[in-house]
Formats: C-alpha cells, sequence, structure tokens
C-alpha cells in the first residue's frame, strides 16, 4: 500500500528514544530513580528503543532501495 | 496526578504519527476496496501484529490486569486456553475460505454459503456489537484519564470525562477518515510495539522490586501462582470454574466463537496480500499472544505481591525475597480499594470488609515504579490500547455497514466511488454512535450489562453455524438460520433457569426460576455457551436433513470437501502453516507445564 510501515515505526522509536535518552542524560542521579531501585531507566530503556527505531528504518530505507 | 513536560512530549509526538499515517495514507485510498480491505496487499506480518493489536482494547489491558490481580496466573487461560487453539484453527482450516471465496466480510460470506436471512442476523447484530464495544472503550478511557487527574489543573475538573470523549473520538476518527483500514492497521503495528514498549520494562521493575517469580511464590497463596492447581473442582480454585467448563466452554466454543467468527479480527487477515499470506496472519499473531499474559497479567500479580506499606518497594532483590508470605487468600497489595462515588468513603462488602478497585492494578504500578519520562510512555502505550481497540470496532463497523447493510439492502448497485463515500460517512456515524454508547454507559450501567449480556448470547451459538458450513455440504441456510434463533434462545432460557450460588435473581439469571446454581459467574458464562453451541448444532443438523441443500458446484470454494487444499509444497519448510502451528502448540504445551 505505498508506504511500508518500518519507516514510521523505526522513526517514532528514533524520537521517543532520543527524548528518553535526553531525559535520562539530564535527570542522572536523581532521586525520581529511588522508585525503579536506583536505576535510570529512562537512560537504559531509551537506549533500547533507540536501537530498535535504528534497526526499523534501516531495515525500510533498506528495502526501498 | 501531575504529568511533567516531557510525559505530554511522548504523547503528543506519539499522537502525531498516529494522525500523521492517517495523511500519508489518505492519497492511497482511491477504491472501496483500499479503504474497506487495505486493498488485500498488506504483508503476513503486519496482518498478523494488526490481528492480536485489534483486540488489545481496554477490555484486554486494564480487564487482564486486574484478573490477574483478583486470580492469579489461572488467568493465563484466557490466553493458552481461550484464544492460541481457536487461532491456529482459524489459520489453518478456515481462514481459505474467508480469503478464498473472495468474500468482502463475515457477514457476506454466510449470505454466500447459506442465504440472505442468515446474513442479516449476523450483519445486523454485529453492526450494533461493534459501535456498543467501541462506545465501551472510550467510556474506560475517559473514565481512567478522570481517576488519575491526568488532566487536573488543565481541564476544569467537571469537563475532563467529557474533553477525554472528545479527544479520542477526533484522533480515531481522523486517521481512519483518512486511510481506512489500512491507516487503522498501520496504527495497530505502531500500538502493539509501544504497548510492548510500555510494559516490559514496568514488568520488570516489577519483578526485580519483589525478587522475581520466586518472590511472588513466596508472598502469594499457591492457587495465584500455578494455573492448573485446584481445577479439578470449581470450589478448589479462584476462577469458581471446572475443567470441563473451562476446556468446552472458555477453550471450545467461547474462544472459536471469537476468533474464527468476528469480523473485527478476521478482517486484518482478509487484508493480506495473498491466500498464503492470509493463513499465516493468525498463526503469526498467536506467537506474540501466546506471551502477553507475561505482559498484561503479571503486573496484576506484581501489585498485589508489593506491600501496600513499601517495604517491598525501592528494597534490593535479596531483601525483598526475605519478606514474610501473605497468608491472606486474596492479597490485594497495593491496589486502591473501590470509592463510593456519594460519599467519597471506600466502599465495603456485606462483611464489612473494603472492596479493592482491581481495574487499576496497572496504572498504580505505572505509577508506582515509573519515573516521569518513561511513565510518559507507559500512560501512552495504555491510552494507545484504548484506541486501538476503539479502532478496530469502528473500521468494522464501517465495512459491515456499507457492504452488507446499506449496499443490500439500501442502495444496491451504486459506484464504487459512492461506497467509498458511504464508508467515510459510517466511520463518522459510527464514531458519533460510540459517544452515545459512552455516555449510555455513564448514565444506564445495568442496561450496558444487560446488553452486553445479550450480545455475548448471540454470539455463543454462532460457532456452530461457520463449523458446519465449512465442513458439512448438508448444511441448508434454513437449517443455520434455526440453529442461529435455536442456539440464542438456549442461551437465554439457560440463564434464566440459572444463576451464581451468591448472585441475585435478575441480571445475573434465575429470573425464570432457578433450578441450579453455578459455583461463579464464569462457570455459568461458560455453561451458558456450551448449551447454545449444542442447541444450535442439533438444531441445524436436524432442519438440514429436512430442507434441500444447495447445489454443489455453488459451494465451491466455501466447503471444505469440496475446495482444492492449499498447495505448501513450494514454500520453505518453516513458512509453513501446520509447521508454524506445531511450533507454537509446542511451547503452549511447555508453557503450560511450567506454571502449572
Amino acid at each position: 500500500m505505498g508506504l511500508d510501515i518500518r519507516l514510521p515505526l523505526g522513526l517514532l522509536f528514533l524520537i521517543l528514544g532520543v527524548i528518553m535518552v535526553v531525559h535520562g542524560a539530564m535527570t542522572r542521579g536523581s532521586d525520581i530513580y529511588a522508585s525503579s531501585g536506583g536505576m535510570n531507566i529512562n537512560l537504559i530503556w531509551g537506549l533500547v528503543m533507540l536501537l530498535f527505531g535504528l534497526i526499523m528504518f534501516l531495515a525500510a530505507r533498506r528495502s526501498s532501495k | 496526578m501531575h504529568l511533567s513536560l516531557v510525559d505530554w512530549l511522548i504523547m503528543l509526538v506519539y499522537f502525531v504519527f498516529v494522525l500523521g499515517i492517517g495523511f500519508a495514507l489518505k492519497r492511497y485510498m482511491r477504491t472501496s476496496t483500499d479503504f474497506f480491505l487495505a486493498g488485500r496487499s498488506i504483508p503476513a506480518w503486519v496482518c498478523g501484529l494488526a490481528f492480536i493489536s485489534a483486540n488489545l482494547g481496554a477490555q484486554e489491558v486494564i480487564g487482564m490486569g486486574a484478573s490477574g490481580a483478583k486470580y492469579g496466573i489461572i488467568t493465563s487461560h484466557f490466553y493458552w486456553i481461550g484464544a492460541i487453539p481457536a487461532m491456529l484453527f482459524v489459520g489453518l482450516f478456515m481462514m481459505p475460505f474467508y480469503y478464498g471465496s473472495k468474500a468482502r466480510s463475515v457477514p457476506e460470506y454466510l449470505r454466500m454459503r447459506y442465504d440472505e436471512k442468515t446474513r442479516a442476523i449476523n450483519a445486523f447484530s454485529f453492526a450494533i456489537m461493534t459501535v456498543f464495544s467501541s462506545g465501551i472503550s472510550m467510556y474506560a478511557m475517559a473514565l481512567l484519564i478522570q481517576s488519575l487527574g491526568l488532566l487536573h489543573g488543565i481541564v476544569p475538573d467537571h469537563w475532563v470525562f467529557h474533553v477525554s470523549i472528545v479527544l479520542s473520538a477526533v484522533i480515531v476518527l481522523g486517521y481512519i477518515f483518512l486511510g481506512g483500514l489500512t491507516s487503522a492497521i498501520y496504527n495497530e503495528v505502531l500500538q502493539f510495539f509501544l504497548i510492548v514498549a510500555g510494559f516490559l520494562p514496568l514488568v520488570w521493575i516489577g519483578l526485580r522490586n519483589v525478587g522475581g517469580w520466586q518472590g511472588i511464590q513466596h508472598r502469594l497463596p499457591a492457587t495465584m501462582t500455578h494455573s492448573w492447581r485446584g481445577m479439578t473442582h470449581a470450589s478448589t480454585n479462584s476462577l469458581g470454574v471446572e475443567v470441563v467448563g473451562l476446556v468446552m466452554g472458555l477453550g471450545f466454543v467461547l474462544s472459536f466463537g471469537y476468533w474464527c467468527t468476528d469480523f473485527l479480527v478476521i478482517q486484518r487477515a482478509m487484508a493480506a496480500e495473498s491466500e498464503e499470506s492470509a493463513r499465516r496472519v493468525p498463526i503469526i499473531a498467536s506467537i506474540p499472544k501466546m506471551f502477553f499474559p507475561f505482559l498484561v497479567i503479571l503486573p496484576g500479580l506484581i501489585a498485589v505481591s508489593v506491600t501496600s506499606h513499601g517495604a517491598a518497594a525501592n528494597a534490593s532483590p535479596s531483601l525483598s525475597q526475605q519478606a514474610m508470605p501473605l497468608d491472606d487468600a486474596h492479597p490485594h497489595g497495593i491496589i486502591p480499594p473501590k470509592i463510593d462515588p456519594i460519599t467519597g468513603k471506600a466502599t465495603l462488602d456485606t462483611n464489612g470488609n473494603p472492596v479493592y478497585n482491581y481495574d487499576l492494578a496497572i496504572p498504580v504500578m505505572l505509577l508506582k515504579f515509573f519515573p516521569t519520562g518513561i511513565l510518559g510512555l507507559g500512560l501512552t502505550a495504555l491510552l494507545a490500547s484504548f484506541m486501538s481497540g476503539m479502532a478496530g470496532n469502528v473500521t468494522a463497523f464501517n465495512t459491515v455497514w456499507t457492504y452488507d447493510i446499506y449496499q443490500s439492502y439500501i442502495r444496491k448497485g451504486a459506484s464504487d466511488e459512492h461506497y467509498l463515500w458511504m464508508g467515510r460517512m459510517a466511520t463518522v456515524g459510527g464514531i458519533l454512535l460510540s459517544i452515545v454508547a459512552a455516555y449510555a454507559a455513564t448514565s444506564f450501567n445495568n442496561i450496558m450489562d444487560a446488553l452486553q449480556l445479550i450480545f455475548s448470547m448471540v454470539n455463543a451459538p454462532l460457532f456452530a453455524t461457520f463449523l458446519l458450513g465449512m465442513f458439512w455440504r448438508r448444511t441448508t441456510g434454513h437449517g443455520a438460520f434455526a440453529g442461529l434463533l435455536s442456539g440464542t434462545g438456549a442461551a437465554l432460557i439457560h440463564h434464566g433457569l440459572t444463576r451464581p450460588a451468591d448472585a441475585a435473581v435478575g441480571l445475573h439469571g434465575g429470573w425464570i426460576h432457578t433450578i441450579h446454581f453455578y459455583p461463579s459467574d464464569m462457570a455459568q458464562n461458560f455453561w451458558t455457551a456450551i448449551f447454545a453451541f449444542s442447541v444450535n448444532l442439533i438444531v441445524t443438523i436436524a432442519v438440514s436433513l429436512f430442507t434441500n441443500p444447495r447445489p454443489e458446484h455453488e459451494l465451491v470454494g466455501l466447503v471444505y470437501s469440496l475446495t482444492p487444499k492449499p498447495v505448501e509444497k513450494h514454500m520453505v519448510w518453516y513458512e509453513r502453516p501446520i509447521v508454524l502451528s506445531i511450533s507454537v502448540i509446542a511451547v503452549l504445551v511447555f508453557l503450560n507445564l511450567i506454571f502449572a
């Protein structure tokens, strides 16, 4: 149907990943992470989402060539 | 509750993408087939994820989380018994007829196989049901936004419910109106990944907090951490259902009746690019579906394992493993009590104990464990699940309305352009009717319960009609119609003659005369379905034997014995539906053994 779903999916996860990584970096060491056992979940999960988004985005670009 | 700027930013980005997909797909919507069936051009894996996402509405995420908190891991039967076998069956045996017959909807298949009156009964009941389901999703979402105070301080409190209804309606209307079924399917894929991304870290952090699965087993009663323990008798398990009722009622009649005949999910498989892909869609969908209990039921179990005074919160895994087990039969952990809207105090049961609001299991988990940032992601995932349920119902409604009602009974022979326009108008109409249903739910809660009950009685016998239609060439239209009506009648009579042991006469049954008590509501529902299915089966066979069947040449492509079997020799071995299905069954048996 003309649009490869992996393109918007990859882009969405890339953008959300960047937002979360930046927020995680800005709040490093903050007490907001007490509820998650001191783990900077924004930074960790943001990186995971960034990686997933990148894989999806590159897969879509590759198959469109 | 106050969200930070980053939480709002995450929500905003997601909703921009949702509407952006609708705009991007608008130019591809040239024919009614593009709008209603996605041009039958979508890859199997995309349709497969949409197949489960369309079902991943409010009832699933909030409801299964609540059941996990209330009943425990035994709730996984709704997946491992009540979904996977039926999904494999529809992929292996039924999709060739739905897809190969070129039917544009499930009611249209019934017309091709049987006759006009059988199609009409299915089309009208389905159209009404989808609008009510969409409305209930809308109502539940607005209620959640209101109770979490998401818009507190942004919108006056007395407007929050109305603003939530309008916002969700506008977003869903926007992307379906523009991009039709393709837009709904693409957004369901986004929603699927977002739900996984939002809930997976919740399970991870939650499990770390309570000391893993061993920690949960240590804190909760054994009936909540074993899925098959005590299933031999209804009084020895938390569901109040015995194994025959569970396997036959849920595992066969209700689950096959839903996954094999409900156009809401079948429509996603019909959008696949080929018959081979269409067969693989439900089988591919069954793979993530199998693991969904760990995403939606496990948070409920964690919520009742965490001690409300915070002993487990923030503790290291080794420390939390030393916590004393809760000796309550029904621990409540961090689940808040239900608040009486009139008095503002906790609701009490007849023994004076507080009644807990298990529906808030997942929301309170998000609020307890997620800091700002990932909290926005979790809440967006929650809202996405509500919207995917709404959109699934609206796309099914606009197709059935346009093809099976408008084109069949109101305006035949119009141009394709006209039906495309009508599809868009039906989308607007479906959303408006959903809003009416959502407000009806706020004012007439009992009426909505009664409607849900009647719909379940219409659905319960349905699978027998399809089973006989696809696998017995002798079945006739008169037989199918008489069977459907008799099955629904049998369900009503069974409900009127029985009721759960702890329920009063009325909506829970016994309104004719109580001749049998069931141990629980669930047991009564399962046995009502079994009776409805059995009566439909017997009546359909009996009437068919006394009426004339259709000539065999008219049934090619519609009945198993008269249709060429799908050829699989050219496919790679691991892509063959039968190989995929056997692999899924093997994993399913393994999961059942682990949690038995």
